[in-house]
Formats: structure tokens, sequence, C-alpha cells
């Protein structure tokens, strides 16, 4: 009996990083705690939000066993599979506040971005290691074309900052990639060359909100309301904070969205800059091992998905506590693991399951 | 066993990506390379947490006392912005219904300490009636907490001046502009119109069911009789959402966001307010309903509803006198009659009858029988009256309508079985709803043998009581009995014929329009039945109708017409003096005859159908039949007659059977 525990036990930790185990439940309860706040103790929300955990670590522990060279296998079809969804969204999708983002499968409404987010990074890894060591200028391009498809079809949801971190989860893989400084900087400058053009296919509310970040003074009870509330809520919660369940910016009905995009006000309203420390801490610790595993990946692929999926975990906490800190504009990018939403936790345990496997196979094909 | 099929199963790929490629160039370089670009990433995560860091310390250290001042009066109060709501007009675009802007005076009393010297104070700088005090108490009683309560509404503008000036003696107590509802007909076709009121728990769990209760939030009044209460999702409208500051006093600094409100749609209703006029004044002090509809499309002209009240009363709460003058007034004003109202209908029923007989051939137009003034069943001693003692002599079907001849109907009615009458009539429409657009219609009882056992198949009643009787049939078949229909089936059903056959829902909404836009949505006609007739047949009855204007018992009341018309009396009984001859000056008031009138207009092209009933009025010729000139006049031939219609004198060759 006692065996049949410890190989079953074997079984499910095998493959299982113990460290980016630790720290991302760590980072996911701390989530559990604010959302039971922000969500005025609303146990049904907390319960769902705890049943999506749940199959996301199921989701998380299938893809760590499986080995990096048959997920790269499915870096065609997901790709396909992805470009396809969205272009169904486009034409069939269920608009909610104005935006067509979501797919109706009958049981319930799935997001194709979230799909494109892991789908990617994969493609392009998979398509360089492909061609690994006779990568030329013609490859970049054809991995731009990649990247703009989905981008594209994503920003015109409309749903700007989702296509914007898509557009960068691509980007990682083309940097790690070796893509030269050269092209980068010319990048860079062809994109400022185009802002105007861009600014013209904007959408009013983009446009705003760009405009109340770059001049908070511009309209700073309209646009920069949330902004500006979020701010207050971090702010008065000072070094200790209010105390769970105290904050009153958001029990108060102050703070907007406060279950999702701005859940990072609520909890630094409430734990103070111990709190907000803390966090910025387990987010570091958790990006720290997975750059250790994108070091020792033995392969191009295995090096490129998991740099690409280590580098979005960082953008998407940077941009969310950026957001909310007032640093940086007002997009709807959800804080990893703690904000209420089935689908970007199980997109992100699939994401640490890839950096397991690479973690857990890397002897396996070193040559 | 998993090691090794991981093992089998990778090793192709691993060897084709690291080991297959025929350029390999150089791969170290490469490793080297790509951790190069790795330790990059990886101070500029550092960097940027480290930076997110100083943010956050910014925030909550350095400028932690300012956020923690802004926190605590951060008050922003998120108020509702209530549509205005949509104008009722009538068919020529006069306002039957309109919403205007009025300050009032609002006290929050959670907030006030001492409410009745508060109110006390007011009351030296505005006017605050003894009536305002009361509506203030029966509010708060029903109010949640923290509402805004009127104390006193429509302000003049000298009011809301004096108090501006001493409005920092009274925290908690503020000018706010409202709307109001305004019906500038007062009682003419209040009956149509309806009026708002205040929402209570039942409006409350209606609102539920349609899934608004955010689109509520702020409104205080709905729709809750007629137009307004049936039309209420069209009329309310868009709700908007304001964010405004609110300073230690709770008072608005400023605005810091708004959502506009989407006004509710306006309503165009087929109703010719001119024509409701005249017909309203045609009453005089008499009770009863008229429905006038366009036979063409079913287009309600006029809907009399007589007495009727003044919605206005309603707007802001009506008075508990009022309300009780109202309420239990003998004449119950509140009654829509011609939609509530089920009447037996008297001879107006013949038509109807011969037109039956006509389409189911038990009798051709030539086919007489000889009156000798009353009916006797055989076998039984019991007479069946009619109302001319001696008779009317020989009487085909044109006289039996034209002179209304009751013996002629009862033979009629003796040799029919009365679920063949049945099913004819309930395809005019009579026992049931006609589905008009406002809420509260009766179908009334069009009798057949299923319907008298189901009426007394409770167990206080026998087997006999339950039997159709020959006799059940013989009063049916002048109108009496269990009959009863609305008047609005009666103008329904004379609309059919006036149109050959084909009728269509009475509706009193012609068109929506969107607040603001120009988009119009037309109610389109729904037909209601179309009969196949013989235009034989119809033609016969049409005759018929019209000659009991011309030659008839409607004839004293369509003297000199410039218009051809087809009309035909009806009087029911209310009270049956037994055996004895009716006499109305020995009946109390109450339990006098109903007076009927149904009528077209013109014959050869019908642009309108009425039905008119004047309670307790006696003869239909006397007292229905003058009110439906007056009304057809004006429509028809543009006089206009304003005031009662006088009662005509019948004379006496004529019989006065209805």
């Amino acid at each position: 009996m006692a065996q049949f525990i410890a190989r079953l036990w074997q079984l499910l930790t095998r493959r299982v990083d113990s460290f980016l185990f630790g720290v991302a439940l760590s980072i996911a309860g701390v989530g559990l705690i604010t959302l039971f706040s922000a969500s005025d103790q609303s146990v049904a929300r907390l319960s769902n939000q705890a049943a999506s955990l749940a199959f996301a670590l199921a989701l998380m522990w299938i893809v760590a066993n499986i080995s990096p060279q048959t997920i790269a296998r499915a870096a065609v079809p997901l790709y396909a599979l992805g470009v396809v969804l969205l272009a169904g969204v486009a034409l069939w999708g269920v608009s909610v506040n104005g935006s067509r983002r979501w797919l109706n499968l009958g049981f319930g409404r799935f997001q194709p971005s979230e799909l494109m987010k892991i789908a990617l990074p994969l493609m392009l890894a998979w398509y360089f290691q492909k061609f690994e060591g006779r990568i030329g200028w013609k490859d970049f391009t054809l991995a731009a074309v990649l990247i703009a498809v989905p981008v594209y079809l994503i920003k015109r949801q409309p749903d700007l900052g989702t296509a914007l971190l898509i557009g960068a989860s691509g980007f990682y893989v083309l940097y790690l990639a070796g893509l030269s400084w050269k092209v980068m900087i010319g990048l860079v400058a062809a994109a400022s060359a185009a802002a105007p053009f861009v600014w013209q296919h904007l959408h009013d509310y983009q446009r705003e909100r760009i405009l109340t970040f770059i001049d908070p003074t511009r309209d700073p009870l309209g646009a920069g309301y949330h902004s500006s509330q979020a701010s207050i809520a971090l702010g008065s919660g000072g070094v200790v904070g209010k105390g769970w369940l105290n904050g009153t910016q958001t029990h108060l009905d102050f703070l907007p969205e406060r279950h999702t995009d701005f859940i990072f006000a609520v909890f630094g309203e409430e734990f103070g800059l111990i709190g907000t420390l803390v966090l910025l801490v387990l987010y570091m610790l958790l990006i720290g091992r997975g750059m250790m595993i994108t070091a020792n990946a033995s392969t191009m692929f295995a090096r490129l998905i998991a740099g690409a999926v280590t580098l979005m975990f960082f953008t998407y906490a940077f941009v969310n506590m950026g957001m909310v800190s007032g640093v940086l504009p007002v997009v709807g990018v959800p804080l990893p693991l703690v904000s209420y939403g089935g689908t970007a936790l199980i997109s992100l345990f699939i994401g640490l399951g890839i950096l397991m496997s690479v973690q857990a196979h890397r002897k396996l094909v070193s040559t | 066993m998993a090691r090794r099929l991981f093992l089998s199963s990778g090793r192709g790929r691993a060897d084709a990506g690291t080991l297959g490629s025929p350029e390999l160039r150089n791969p170290e370089r490469e490793l080297h390379l790509f951790k190069r670009r790795l330790s990059l990433a990886g101070v500029l995560v550092v960097l940027a947490l480290v930076g997110l860091f100083g943010r956050f310390f910014y925030l909550q250290v350095v400028r932690h006392t300012h956020y923690q001042t802004l926190a605590e009066t951060n008050r922003i109060a998120i108020v509702p912005i209530i549509p205005n709501r949509g104008v009722i007009r009538d068919r020529n675009g006069l306002v039957l219904a309109q919403s205007y802007s009025a300050y009032t005076l609002e006290i929050q009393p959670s907030r006030v300490k001492n409410l009745d010297e508060t109110v006390d104070a007011l009351a030296e700088i505005v006017e605050i009636q003894p009536r305002d005090r009361r509506r203030f108490k029966k509010l708060m009683d029903e109010s949640k907490n923290f509402e805004t309560l009127p104390l006193r509404t429509r302000l003049t503008d000298v009011e809301v001046a004096r108090f501006a000036v001493n409005r920092y003696r009274f925290p908690g107590v503020e000018i706010k502009a409202r709307l109001f509802r305004q019906y500038p007909f007062g009682e003419v076709a209040s009956h149509v119109v309806g009026y708002i009121g205040r929402i209570n728990d039942r409006d409350l769990v209606r609102i539920d069911e349609w899934g608004e209760s955010a689109n509520y939030k702020g409104s205080d009044y709905i729709g809750k009789v007629g137009i307004e209460l049936s039309y209420e999702r069209e009329l309310h409208g868009t709700t908007g959402v304001e964010e405004v500051e609110v300073d230690a006093g709770g008072r608005a600094v400023r605005t810091l966001s708004r959502a506009a409100p989407t006004s509710g749609n306006d309503l165009t209703l087929s109703l010719d307010i001119k024509l409701q006029e005249v017909a309203e004044a045609a009453f005089g002090a008499r009770r009863g309903a008229l429905v006038a509809i366009d036979p063409t499309n079913g287009e309600v002209l006029a809907l009399v509803s007589k007495p009727g009240f003044d919605p206005n009363l309603f707007v802001d709460g009506i008075d508990s006198a009022n309300w009780e003058l109202l309420n239990e007034s003998p004449d119950k004003p509140l009654l829509n009659r011609p939609l509530r109202g089920a009447y037996p209908p008297g001879s107006a029923i013949k038509p109807f009858l011969a037109l039956s007989a006509l389409s189911s051939g038990k009798r051709t137009p030539a086919q007489a029988i000889s009156d000798p003034g009353y009916f006797q069943l055989p076998g039984a001693a019991h007479r069946f009256n009619d109302d001319k003692p001696g008779g009317h002599g020989m009487v085909d079907m044109y006289r039996s309508i034209v002179v209304s001849c009751d013996t002629y109907y009862y033979v009629l009615a003796s040799e029919t079985d009365i679920d063949d009458t049945y099913r004819f009539l309930s395809q005019l429409g009579f026992g049931r709803k006609t589905g008009i657009d406002i809420e509260g219609e009766l179908a009334g009882v069009l009798p057949s043998r299923e319907w008298k056992r189901h009426r007394f198949s409770g167990k206080e009643y026998r087997e006999e009581h339950r039997k159709w009787y020959l006799g059940d049939s013989i009063s049916a078949g002048i109108g009496q009995g269990y009959n009863a229909f609305t008047p609005i089936q009666l103008a329904q059903a004379i609309a059919t014929i006036a149109n050959d056959g084909t009728s269509y829902q009475p509706h009193l909404v012609k068109t929506v329009r969107g607040a603001g836009s120009a988009t119009v949505r037309e109610i389109e006609p729904q037909q209601a039945h179309a009969l196949a007739l013989n235009p034989e047949h119809l033609a016969v009855i049409k005759k018929a109708l019209a000659g009991v204007n011309l030659e008839g018992t409607g004839a004293s009341a369509f003297l000199k017409a410039a218009y051809t018309s087809g009309g035909k009396t009806g009087t029911a009984q209310v009270y049956s003096m037994k055996g004895e001859k009716y006499s109305a000056s020995r009946v109390d008031e109450r339990l006098r005859d109903h007076a009927w009138f149904i009528a077209f207009a013109p014959i050869e092209n019908p642009r309108i159908a009425l039905a008119v009933l004047v309670e307790n009025g006696g003869f239909g010729a006397q007292a229905a039949a003058p009110i439906a000139r007056q009304v057809l006049d004006y429509y028809v031939a543009g006089v206009r007659k304003t005031g009662p219609a006088p009662a005509v004198t019948v004379p006496d060759n004529e019989d006065q059977s209805d």
C-alpha cells in the first residue's frame, strides 16, 4: 500500500517542478484571498475560480508530462486552429460590451485570443527549430507574417491590449532566436513612423486612454477615473494596508473592474506596501525560475518556447501592475494567476506546464 | 515504461532538431548569443520590477497621506438620470400625454435631525400645505432608506430663488428637477391614455421579470392604466448614469462622467381626440361607452367610457379624498366600460342572427312570418311578448331588422340549434377578446351548451341547471338571456359587416417613433378574421341596416342626415318586469334598460363603425342613437355639435321595441 502511494506520488510529481509549482500556487492563493474580498465575500465567485484553478492544475500536469518534441508537433495545428477560430470570431462571434471576442460553444464562451497566447510562440519556436542553423532574413519575414495575422484579427475585435501582448510574445521568440539589433531598431523606427497612421485607426476610447495616459490632467475625472481611483486605493493602503476585507475604495464601489483587471488595487489597498512587495518577489521568483529553465533547455525549440512563456509572464504582470499604479495606460490585461477568469488561468498554467516539460525532459535529449 | 515511450517517440524529432540540420554552423556561438540575450532580458525584468516597486513605494509611502485624505473624502455618487417618457399623441398630432420638468423640494430624511422642525422652517420659505405634509409622511413610510423624497412639487421660480438663498440652513434638503406627466385633455380619453403612478411592489416584480431592474433604477413612476400601462416599455426609455463627486454635505460638486439617457419612444394613436371630445360631450351626464373603429384597418377612432376621471390627479400621488370619490362612486368612473363592461346586446344582435340564418340556409330574405304580437312554444302556456302589442303583421327579414320584430327572432331561435348560433357568432368575435392593445379586456359571454354546463358545474347546481333548454335559446334569440358582450365586441362585429366580412384586430397605437430619431415603426393592421360571406347575404343585411336609419327605429335620430348610414337599435333588459309592461317611470333608475346603438357610415364605403351603449338609458332609439348621430355627423360630415345629444322622441306609431 505504502509502495503504491509512493509510486502514485512519484507519478504525480515526477515532471512537476516543485519550485515553480510552489511559487505559482502561492500567487494563485493570493489571488483567491483577494478575490474573496473584491467580490464582497462571494463564495460562489470564489468556488468558481477555485474550480477553474483545479482544472488548470490538471492541464498543467498533463502538459508537463508531454515531451517538448511532442508539444512541438502540436504547434502548427494549434496555430492554424487559433487563426481559424479568430476568423470565426470575426464572423460569428458573440459581442460583449461592443467587442467581439468570444465564440459561443454551446456550453460556454471561449476566447480564441487566449489560445493564441500559447499557439503563436509555439508556432514560431517550432519554425525556428525546423530551420535552425540556416535562418535568414526570409525566415524572419515569414515569422513577421505569422505574428501579424493573429495580431490583426485580435486588434479588430477590437482588443488592442491583447493584440499588442500577443505581438510581444511573438517578438520575444524573434529576439531570442537572434533577430539582429539592426532589424529591431529598424522596426522601432518603422513603428514610430507608422504611429500617425495607426492613430487614425484607433477607436475613440483607445485614443482617449492613450491621451489620458500621456496627460492625466487632460480628463482626470472622465477617462482617467479608473486610473485615479486605483492610485487612491494603492496609496491609501500605506505600508501595512487597511487589512483584509477592509478596503474602503473596494467596498464603497469606487474601484471599477475590481475582480478582474484592477484586482491588484484591491490587494494593494488591503495589504499595503508589504503585500505588494511580497507579490513582486513571488513574480520575480517565478520569472527567475523560468529563466533558469530556459537557460538549461536542451533544444532550440525548448529554449525559445520556455523563454517566450517566461517573458510573457513578466509582461502580463508588469503591464497590469503598471496600469493599476498609473505608470502605463489602461489596457485590458489581467494580473497573471490573480485576476478572476478561468480561461486566463488555464492558459497560464498550460504555459507553466510547458516550462515544467522543458525542465523535466532536458536530459533525455541532451547531446 | 512511460520514460521509454517518451524516449522512442521523441528521438526522431530531437535528432532532426539538434543533429539532423545539414548546415549546422556554430551551435556554441548560437547558444552563447542566446544566453546573452536571455541575460539582457533578465536584467531588464529586474529593472522593471524594481521600478514598479519604486512606484509602489512612492504611492504607498511618500504620497500615502495625500491618498489617504483622498480616500476619506472620496464620495462619488452614481446618480441615475431618468429618461424623458415618450409623448402620446392623437392621430392628428395633438398631445395627449407629455412630460415636463419642474422643480421639487426634496428631503433626505436620513440626513435631517429633526424632520418636523425642518419642515416647519421650510414652510416659512415656501408654501407647504397640510396635504403636502400628509403625502410626505406616506412616502416616508413606503420609502427605502437614503432616498430623497419630494415634499413640495412644482415650485415657482420665486420659491426656488427664496430657498436657494436659505439653502445653507437646511442640510439634507435640496431643490431637484423632476419630470412630471401631464395630460392636457384631462378627463377626455382618460381610459385610453391611462396614467402613471409610483412604482409599487407588484410593479417591481414585473420589472424584474422583464429583466429591466437596472433600467428602472431611479425611476419613480410606471404606467398603471391604459396606453401608459400597456406600452410602458416603449414609453419608458433607457436610464442614463452620471457619476458625481459629492462634498462632505452630500451635495454634488461636479460631474465626473455622464452616460446620457435615451428618451422613451413617442406614440401616435389612431384615436381622433376631437372626435373623442364630440363623443364624450354627446353623452352629457349619462353613463356608458362608445367605440368607433375604422372598419378598413381596425384603427380605434374613439373609445369612450363615461364617466371618466382626471388622470392628472394621479400624477403626483392621488390624495385619499379624491381616491375615495373615484373608487367608491356608484357610477364607477374607474371602470373601463367599453372593454370591461359586459352587457346583454338586446336587439342589436339581430342583424348578426339574421346573417347567420342566411348563411346556414335557415332563412331566405323573402321568407316571412305573420306576427301576432307574441310567440308561444308548442305545448307551453308562457308567451314571449313582442314589444308591439298586436304584432307587426307580415314580417320578412328586411322588416324584422328595420322594425326590430322580436317574434321573427323567437321563431328563428326555436328552429336553430344554439351551438350553430354559437359557432357563427364566435366567428364574428362575440364572446372573445378582440385583442385591443390596452389591458383589462373581458371576453364576455356567448352562450353554448358547453358554456352552460361549465358555468353551472359547481356543486351547488344540479343537472337541471346545467341542461340547455329551448327557452334559453328563445331568450338568446333576441339578445337577452345569458348573452353579455362588451361594447368593443359589438363595434368589432358591426365593423366586420361594414367591411364585408374582413375585420382587423382593434388597435389604438398607430406608430411608434424612436426618440430623437426618424425611425418610425408603423403598427400594421392585424387581420382578426376573414369570413367567407355571400355578398348577396351581406347586401341584404346592409340594406336592412340602412333601412333602420331611413324608415325604422333609427329614423328619428337620423332625420335629414347628410350621408348614408346603417344602424341598429338595441335595448337590453336589466330587470325583468314579470308579466307587466315595462315602464321606465316605475323602475329605479339603475334598473332601467341599457340603450344600444350600432352603426356604420357611409353605406357605400364605410369609414367608421361604432357601438354606443348608454347604461340605464332606456330605449336604444331614444338614448343611444342620437349620440351615434352626433359622432357620425362630426366624423363623416364634419358637423361639430358639442354638448349632450338630445333624447329624440320616438313617434307613437313607431314601435319602441328596442
